[in-house]
């Protein structure tokens, strides 16, 4: 028998809603300040204090008209997490409209459901005239969505009760750093900002000598960490990458993007000197095997399509757009037509291998992820190891992540689900994509690029393309990011609600 | 005179008299390669210094492509598109590379002449009197609400 939801549950959900559209509407406050004082723009300036008093009222009046001190359960939280990030979609939406560079509200809201789920596919309209807050905010986007909405939560605005742990849950991570989940959710804070300062002087500093001027060169520093780092791929320019044409520039940002998709564990576990995890992790073992194979797939690829005439290039070319698709991040030092016209379908597949499979669990990186590849292979050596020997023999398979493990079947199992899960949602895409015309390897690879959180684009992705795509993206994008669960609670909690008792 | 026509046969043939758009160049990047190519469009972005060189972006309305030219033939470029100002537009001359050797691969062109065609501008844009009434009122609003939950709360 299904169970109705109570109005205590729904209020317990409407509460806690109610202070992450809160923490959303403060944030706005950073490019409202920085567009005045920094950039002198006031009328973008005023777009996002318009944005944030609707944000905020509406948190305020959340958060009143539920207040509770009941604790947040397992299921709720999901649903809060599922709805929060709606909420973040459309409530950040209103600054980008505002601003005049986006065709529609839904225009608006694809790429801010791009930002937050560290994306980056992009709808803007003339990249190249948007003011800096409006550009600020497209890239702190990925910044706030990357490490979590609800880590911003629970960082600073919600109290620390069993509740707490559940939200965290809810956005796909299920790994505490240290056993208080408040201190974990800081942790990553400090490990984003102290990795945002130094990639911001980094940049800026390699962009001055590319010939930037100090203040553009520390502008497109910050932004070009925040999106990498965060594996999103937006950039301040429309050539994306392209536009800094420089070795050192993509040197130090494949470093970044590499970076940001390692687990936030192994940030701790460096972090606290321990640096032989680096190379004993199964996700680091896993993504460097995943990285050679891709590799040669594309530049097999692309040795056969010809476009490239030095090895030299086509390596810096193909292992650019490759480590950008396997680290989900979406930057691009080639335009989106190339992809099409000039890489081949046997580049392209490796691409589309290297977006699907993803980076690391909790990071910011979307896709399967390594460590689940990294357990499924394991698994199944595990299986053919049982047929072999006698079936009387006990076979166990060990992998190391932080500590040494036992593989178990509950656990294939788990990962499993979520695997099929993200073929599901590629498929669905692609499906989507194939029924409005688009040929299938192009559908396959916007799609994919979606679902993963990945942003790499083959040119589907422009305002012309249909609302129905649109929409199709922002659910895979959405989906993506909260690793399904959190969606399937949400549909769950609605199917409840119409059919319980 | 069978070389001068020869040469100007062979000028002719290499070169696309008419302006490409960056669509038509991205579209049959191959057919251009190599040759000299007119493309029209507003300088965005940055000036970027390389030695005696500068990279320049150009926008025609669809996309921007790489610029490198001569420092000298940069020097009369005033306005640089962005959020503040109108760049100026820009008739570009040179030779299109789909995939550039010196350059790591990149698409670009090589400029051999850059003609301005129309002087940039800067974008005035006065303070949205409409903008702000709504930023204040709803501010208040905010203040307002903020107040009236504190002093519900506290009774």
């Amino acid at each position: 028998m299904i169970l109705k939801p109570q109005l205590s549950d729904i209020k317990n959900i409407g509460y806690y809603l109610g202070r992450i559209t809160l923490d959303i509407g403060l944030t706005m406050f950073l490019p409202f300040i920085a567009g005045l004082v920094l950039f002198k723009e006031p009328n973008p300036a005023l777009d996002f204090l318009i944005s944030a008093n609707i944000a905020i009222f509406i948190g305020l009046a959340l958060s009143w008209a539920c207040k509770t001190d009941k604790d947040l359960h397992a299921g709720p939280a999901m649903v809060v997490i599922a709805l929060s990030w709606l909420a973040a979609m459309a409530l950040s939406a209103i600054p980008l409209l505002l601003s005049g560079h986006y065709k529609s509200f839904l225009d608006a809201c694809f790429e801010t459901m791009s930002g937050f789920t560290t994306t980056g596919l992009t709808l803007v309209q003339d990249l190249d005239h948007l003011s800096r807050s409006h550009n600020l905010w497209r890239h702190l986007g990925p910044f706030l969505g990357g490490q979590g909405i609800a880590i911003i939560a629970i960082s600073f605005l919600v109290k620390g009760t069993g509740g707490t742990f559940n939200l965290y849950l809810g956005e796909g991570r299920d790994e505490k750093l240290v056993p208080n989940v408040i201190n974990t959710a800081r942790f990553i804070w400090v490990i984003s900002i102290v990795y945002l300062i130094l990639g911001t002087i980094v940049l800026g500093l390699v962009g001055i000598s590319i010939g930037l001027k100090p203040q553009s060169a520390f502008f497109h520093g910050a932004c070009i960490f925040m999106a990498g780092f965060d594996t999103a791929g937006f950039s301040p320019q429309s050539p994306n990458i392209l536009y800094y044409h420089s070795l050192i520039y993509e040197i130090v940002i494949i470093f970044f993007m590499v970076v940001g998709s390692f687990n936030f564990n192994l940030h701790y576990q460096v972090w606290r000197g321990n640096y032989k995890e680096i190379w004993k992790n199964i996700e680091t073992r896993t993504l460097l095997f995943v990285i050679m194979i891709v590799t040669l797939i594309t530049l097999a690829g692309l040795q056969r399509s010809g476009v490239y005439s030095g090895g030299m290039i086509m390596f810096r070319k193909g292992f650019f757009q490759l480590i950008s698709g396997q680290t989900t991040t979406g930057y691009m030092t080639i335009y989106a037509q190339q992809f099409i016209k000039e890489w081949g379908d046997l580049a392209l597949t490796g691409i589309i291998l290297s977006m699907a499979l993803g980076g690391c669990a909790c990071s910011t990186a979307g896709g399967i992820k390594m460590l689940r590849v990294g357990v499924i292979f394991k698994a199944f050596r595990q299986d053919i190891k049982r047929t072999m020997l006698s079936p009387n023999a006990v076979v166990v398979q060990k992998f190391h992540h932080i500590k040494t493990m036992f593989i178990e079947d509950a656990q294939v199992r788990a990962v499993l689900i979520v695997t099929l899960g993200y073929f599901f949602l590629y498929a669905l895409g692609t499906l989507v994509g194939i029924w409005l015309g688009y040929p299938f390897l192009e559908a396959l690879f916007e799609s994919t690029s979606a679902a993963a959180n990945v942003g790499l684009s083959c040119g589907i992705t422009d305002t012309s393309m249909p609302a129905i795509l649109k929409i199709t993206y922002i659910i895979e994008m959405w989906a993506g990011r909260l690793e399904l669960m959190s969606v399937f609670a949400l549909f769950g909690f609605f199917v409840a609600y119409l059919k319980g008792k | 005179m069978f070389f001068v026509a020869l040469y100007l046969f062979l000028s002719v043939s290499n070169c696309y008299a008419q302006a490409a758009t960056s669509l038509d160049l991205l579209n049959n990047a191959k057919e251009y390669d190599g040759k000299t190519v007119h493309y029209n469009g507003e300088v965005i972005g940055d000036l970027m210094i390389r030695g005696d060189y500068a990279w320049l972006h150009v926008n025609d309305g669809s996309m921007a492509i790489g610029i490198w030219a001569p420092k000298v033939m940069v020097q009369n470029i005033s306005y640089i598109g962005n959020y503040h100002q109108k760049g100026d537009t820009v008739e570009v001359s040179g030779i299109f590379h789909r995939s550039c050797l010196e350059h790591g691969g990149d698409l670009d062109i090589h400029a051999s002449e850059i003609k301005i065609v129309t002087s940039g501008n800067a974008l005035i844009q006065p303070i949205s009197k409409k903008k702000f009434y709504i930023g204040a009122c709803s501010l208040m609003l905010v203040l307002l609400f903020y107040a009236l939950k504190k002093l519900f709360q506290s009774k």
